[in-house]
Order: C-alpha cells, then structure tokens, then sequence
C-alpha cells in the first residue's frame, strides 16, 4: 500500500476540528475552577483541619493521584450507573477531570501554605500589622506568587488532559478528529492537523498566563 | 446491586482473571519503566545538543527545541495514535505493545529533556568557567563535572514525572495494548460489571503508584537538604 | 620580547562596555598587580585574557605568539600555558581536592596518574593541605577552597599565573596563609598578574602595579611610583582614600 498525505481533503474539517478546539479549551477553562476550589479545600483541611478531616483530603489525594483519570472517568461513567448513578459522557468527563486535577491541585497549594514562613509573619506583626492586614497584605499575595507557575503549569496540563473527553464520544477537539477520521480515513493528516491545533492552543494559554504573571507580579515566571 | 456483585465476585475473583491481571499490571510497569528510561536517555541525548554553543550545531538546536516544545504541547492519546497509524503504513509487522512503548517514549523524552535542562542549568556557572580554562571540552565538562552535580536536582522532579508518566500510559490503551487500562475493558466485555472491572483496575494502579509516590516523597526529602548547590 | 603583551583592548558584556583600550605588557618572571575600584574592570581584564569572554577589539600576544579568541586551537595553545584562579574558587564541587587537583593533568595534558598524583600531593602539602586530600569542596572553609584552587592551578604547570582577589573572600588570619604561597611563587620567578586588594601585599611582591579605573588603565609604575607618588588625579584619589581606609 503507498499512503500519499493528502491534507487537502481535510481542510474541510478545519472548520469542525477549531469549534472541537474551543469546546477542549472550555472543559479545561470549567475543570480547572472546579479543581482549583477542590484544591483550595483540599489543601486547607490538610493545612488547617482536624484529625479526620485531614486524614479524608489525604485519602482523597491519594486516591485521585494515583490512579489513571482515564479510568476514573471509565469508572465515572460505566461503574456508577449501577448504582443508579448516571451521567452524560460530558458530565462523567468534567467530573472525572475536575476530581483528577483536584488532587493535583491540593497538593500544589498545600506546597504554597507551607512556603509562608514564619518569621515572615512575625516581621509584619512587629510591623504592627492586623491578623487581617496580615492576611490581605502578606499571606495571600506571597502565596499567589508562589504558586502561580505551578498553578500555570497544572492548567496547560489540563488543556492537554482534556483529550481523554474525546475518549467518550464529546465532541471537543479530540472526538471530532476520531469522528472525522471515521468518516474520511486520513488518519495521520488530521491528527497532525489535530496535535498542531493543541500546540497553538497551549502556546495561546502559556502567553495568556504570562501576560497575568506580568500584570500581578510584574514578572514573567511560568515555565511551559 | 449488591446483591448483583456479590453473585458476580466469585466468578470475577478467579486464579484465571488473576493472572490476566497481573500481566497486564506487569506492562503497565513495562510501559512506564521502559517509555521513561529511553525518554531520559534520549532527553539527556536533545539536552546535549540544546546545550552546544556555536554556529556549527544551530540546525540540530533548533530541532531539538522544536521536538521538546511540541511534544510537550500534544496529548499522549494524540501521539499514541500517530504512532498507531505510522505503524500501519510501514509493511513490518510491529506488536502494539512496541508502538505505545515508541510514542511513549517521544512523549517522555519532551518532558524528561526539560527537567534534565533545568537541572543542567542549576548548576552554578562558574563550573562551566573553571572547565573551559583548564580546556575541558564541551563534552568532557558535561560528562564528568555537570552531570555528577545535576543528577541531584533532576532526580525529584524526574521521578514526579515518572509517576505521572505511570497514569498516561493508561492511554496505550485507546490502540488496543494489553495494559492494565484495556484489561479492563477486556473484563467488561466478557460481561463483567464495571464496578468490578474498573475497580479493580483502579485497585491495581494505586496499588502500583502509591508506594512509588510514598518513595518519591522520601527520595525528595533525601536529596533537598543536602543538595549543596 | 614581553611574555605577555596587551594591546588596547576592549571588551563588553552584551551591550555594556566594560573595558576600553587596555594595553599592558609583562616581561618573564614579572608580577603586576591590577589594583582599583570595585566594578573597574580587573576580573574582567583577566576574563577576557583566558577567553571567558571575548575581546571586541585589541590583540593579545603571548610569547611573539598572537591569540585568536575565535579560534578554539588558538585558545587551548593559549590556555594550556596560562592558569587562573577566580575570586570564587569555582572548585569541581562533585569531586574530592585530590581529584581537583589531578583531574586536567591527567585527562586533559595525558600526564602518567601516579606522576601527577605524587606532584599533587606534594603541592597540596606545600599549600598545607596535606591532610585533606579526600574532602569535598563542601566540607572545606574558603581558605582551604582557596588553596586548592591555588594548588589546581599550579598542578597545570603555567608559564603565566591570573590570580584574582585570592584573599578578599577570607578571614584575616586566613590571608596571610595564601599570601605565604604566592610569595613562594614570586621567588620562584613565576609570571603573574595578581588583582589585590592587599595593599601591603602588593607592594611587597609586586614588580609594577597597574591602577584600572573605569574599564582602563590609568597609571602604571613600581610600586613606589604608585603608591608614594602618583602622577594621575585619579590614581593619587585612589591612594589617598586606601591610605585613609587603613
Ligand atoms: N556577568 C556580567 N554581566 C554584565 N556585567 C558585568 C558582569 N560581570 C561584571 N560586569 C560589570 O562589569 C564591570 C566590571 O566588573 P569586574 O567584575 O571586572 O570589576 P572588578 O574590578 O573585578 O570589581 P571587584 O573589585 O568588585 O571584583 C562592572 O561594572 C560590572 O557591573
Ligand atoms: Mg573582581
């Protein structure tokens, strides 16, 4: 069999394949709040909770991290349903994303908390700062400094993470390439077309989190 | 059902689907070991040529660049399935265990060859001046004198990638790769409830993971304090 | 015919210009000390001569022999024959002193092991670290990192000797250990260019001393000349404001 690349054919699922591309960005966009407020929780109740409320957020960590998201969706969506649970593929997928990246994310901040040091805090007390002042003034934006790469960095992961939706029949940018696929054969075209789609897409999210760096800390400090 | 899975454990729980599972297991660990070892070797490989100076090796830096940024910018199930349909068009016959493993391990070179640059580049500077004015050569610096003290900073972040890296080989299994992932999907086919199937599957990943991530934090912990740069 | 011979050089990092027609000559067997102030250019001076940073302008001829900074067999000719010791150390943090010492002779000048490891000891123990030849850089305070970096460079077997501020990361005490050595050196009649910040050091050991300011050199002269009777506004400010420090 001689394959000859033929990208003209596919152009006309251009069209398709950068609405597909939107719909990824979207999931991320939704998935990456959702985690980050799971791991803003998350990494409070390991920072700030009692006994059994740690020991729930570390068992919740551990569980989301060391397994596949790819099988906790195919969990999410085929396992549940037999407990009367069900989900569209969409929802199985957001909700699988966002648990996923929860984990991440609680891990992440927690980080962020325990780089606030001490006798930094007792400088602004000295300063003769309220625990409020403290707070707004100090605590918040050297956490936001800190974290903000690592945060940046989780978020181009998930844009990249979101290609499992294509697994379950959503049409983001990953299921339209499957579905294109079915239906014209040119495999290899459009997943180039596809895999270079991502590339903008991620390149479009690493200039955007630069360009917030550099207004908030006026600094460019994300490294993907 | 309850009632439904306590019926269906005895016939999921056999020696027969044990053994399934374990050597599924076993090339998940294959998969991830192997991808992340040939992607180190081959990282370390593009980070040497990143690191060249001089006009000669422009064309071999600016395609090493190219490579990491790409294919640290693409889904591993795209790249998968690049790979998947390449295979097809060469006439050998290549098992789809080696295909994964080949578009794994383009994927973990990307990421392997960043984490090896940042700790090539946490080393001071001044051992690359100390180097050159005894008239080390580029190589020589690198090998003996780079190299011995990176591998203490790239060690902790090369292992979270390894752990990360465990989870996307699950994807190996979108191309039909007998890994734990597509086992799962084999037992639900043979009419097991998913509850089983995939539970168990999750089971066997943490299982495999969570005593790595446990020696990851230590190792972590083993390196920071020391580390004397 | 100089064994050294510098002629108007400039240099820059990036766009910065650092130094701007340095010319400067040293015969065999002369130690001349570069003294000034901080920021005026000396480390940079000697960056330039062992090719750390490329020169924009100017020549320099070692030996009737001209160096061509572009030219990676020039350089090596030129670095085989010239050995520097940087204000930092910068030792081979992952290898012990012994291994610091031998590892250029061995591996870069084909020299027989056991020959060099017997010469390293010998400088080691010149330099009174004889006890410390298994340490780790980490483990050693400055002075001792001082000295060995001394002993590396002497290991290299140079024809001319770049020492910069050997002792201005030290202790007191320390210094004067490192100024023994180098005196020992100067008696051995090795060529040197030594920026101090040791004034009594500079005088004492010193054939000429070159005071830079601003990326060049301002005045050059015996010791005496420069310290007793300056000619330039710029050099006789220079002294006054030592002499008013000690
Ligand atoms: N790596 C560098 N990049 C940019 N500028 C530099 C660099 N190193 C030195 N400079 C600048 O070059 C000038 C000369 O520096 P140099 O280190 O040669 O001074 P120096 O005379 O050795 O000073 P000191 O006595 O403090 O060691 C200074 O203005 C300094 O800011
Ligand atoms: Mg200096």
């Amino acid at each position: 069999m001689q394959y000859t690349f033929q990208f003209g054919q596919i152009t006309r699922y251009l069209p398709d394949l950068l609405a597909g591309a939107l719909i990824s960005l979207e999931i991320a966009f939704v998935c990456f709040w959702g985690a980050l407020l799971i791991g803003l929780l998350g990494a409070m109740a390991l920072h700030f909770g009692g006994v059994w409320t740690r020991r729930v957020a570390r068992a919740y960590v551990a569980c989301f991290t060391n397994t596949p998201g790819l099988v906790q969706i195919y969990f999410i969506y085929f396992a549940l349903p037999e407990f009367g649970i069900l989900f569209s593929s969409l929802q199985a997928v957001i909700i699988g994303i966002t648990l996923n990246a929860g984990g991440y994310l609680t891990l992440i901040l927690k980080s962020g908390f325990l780089s606030v040091h001490r006798n930094e805090l007792d400088a602004a007390e000295v300063m003769g700062m309220s625990r409020l002042q403290l707070v707004r003034y100090i605590i918040v934006p050297h956490i936001a400094r800190v974290l903000f790469p690592p945060i940046s960095n989780k978020f181009i992961l998930m844009v990249l993470g979101t290609a499992v939706a294509g697994v379950f029949g959503v049409e983001d940018l990953m299921g339209r390439t499957i579905n294109a696929n079915a239906e014209s054969f040119r495999a290899i075209e459009l997943l180039s077309v596809t895999a270079c789609l991502y590339v903008a897409m991620t390149i479009l999210a690493t200039l955007v989190l630069a360009a917030v760096s550099l207004l908030c800390f006026g600094r460019r400090r994300s490294s993907i | 059902m309850w009632a439904r899975l306590a019926d269906e454990a005895p016939r999921f729980f056999t020696y027969y689907n044990g053994i399934f599972l374990l050597q599924a297991m076993g090339a998940t660990l294959l998969l991830s070991l192997g991808g992340c070892l040939a992607g180190s070797f081959f990282g370390l490989l593009l980070v040497l040529l990143r690191k060249t100076k001089g006009a000669l090796f422009l064309v071999p830096r600016a395609l090493a660049w190219g490579f990491v940024e790409f294919f640290r910018r693409v889904p591993p199930l795209v790249v998968l399935l690049l790979a998947f349909f390449a295979s097809n068009l060469v006439k050998m016959d290549v098992s789809l265990f080696l295909v994964a493993l080949v578009a794994l391990t383009f994927v973990a070179t990307a990421f392997m060859a960043e984490i090896i640059r940042a700790g090539i580049e946490g080393v001071h500077p001044n051992q690359w001046d100390s180097a050159a004015t005894m008239n080390f050569g580029y190589l020589r610096t690198m090998l003996t004198i780079i190299l011995p003290q990176a591998w203490k900073i790239i060690l902790p972040p090369a292992f979270s990638f390894f752990l990360l890296f465990v989870k996307d080989t699950a994807f190996a299994s979108q191309l039909g790769t007998l890994e734990l992932t597509y086992a799962g999907k084999v037992l639900t086919s043979r009419g097991f409830t998913a509850v089983l199937s995939y539970g168990s599957i999750l089971v066997l990943y943490f299982a495999l993971s969570y005593p790595l991530a446990r020696f990851g934090a230590w190792l972590e912990d083993r390196l920071a304090p020391s580390g004397n740069h | 015919m100089p064994h050294l011979e510098i002629t108007n050089l400039d240099a820059a990092y990036k766009s910065q210009p650092v130094l701007s027609g340095v010319s400067l000559s040293v015969e065999k067997g002369e130690v001349v000390s570069l003294i000034g102030p901080s920021g005026s250019g000396k480390s940079t001076l000697l960056r330039v001569l062992v090719g750390l940073l490329p020169p924009r302008k100017g020549t320099v001829v070692l030996d009737g022999t001209p160096v061509d900074y572009s030219d990676q067999r020039s350089l090596r000719a030129l670095r085989d024959r010239c050995a520097i010791v940087f204000q930092q150390f910068n030792l081979f943090r992952n290898m012990d002193v012994l291994r610091n010492v031998t590892i250029a002779p061995v591996k870069i000048k084909k020299r027989d092991r056991r020959e060099v490891e017997a010469e390293a000891e010998a400088l080691l123990a010149k330099v009174g670290l004889g006890d410390k030849l298994r340490a780790y850089p980490s483990e050693l305070s400055g002075g001792q990192q001082q000295r060995v970096a001394i002993a590396r460079a002497l290991a290299l077997r140079p024809e001319i000797l770049l020492l910069d501020e050997v002792t201005s990361a030290l202790d007191p005490e320390l210094v004067q250990e490192v100024l023994d050595i180098i005196r020992l050196l100067v008696g051995e009649g090795m060529t040197m260019l030594v920026v101090s910040h040791e004034m009594g050091f500079v005088r004492e050991v010193s054939s000429r001393v070159a005071l830079m300011s601003a990326g060049a050199i301002v005045e050059i002269g015996s010791p005496a000349q420069i310290f007793d009777a300056p000619k330039t506004e710029r050099a006789k400010d220079f002294v006054a404001k030592i002499l008013r420090a000690h």
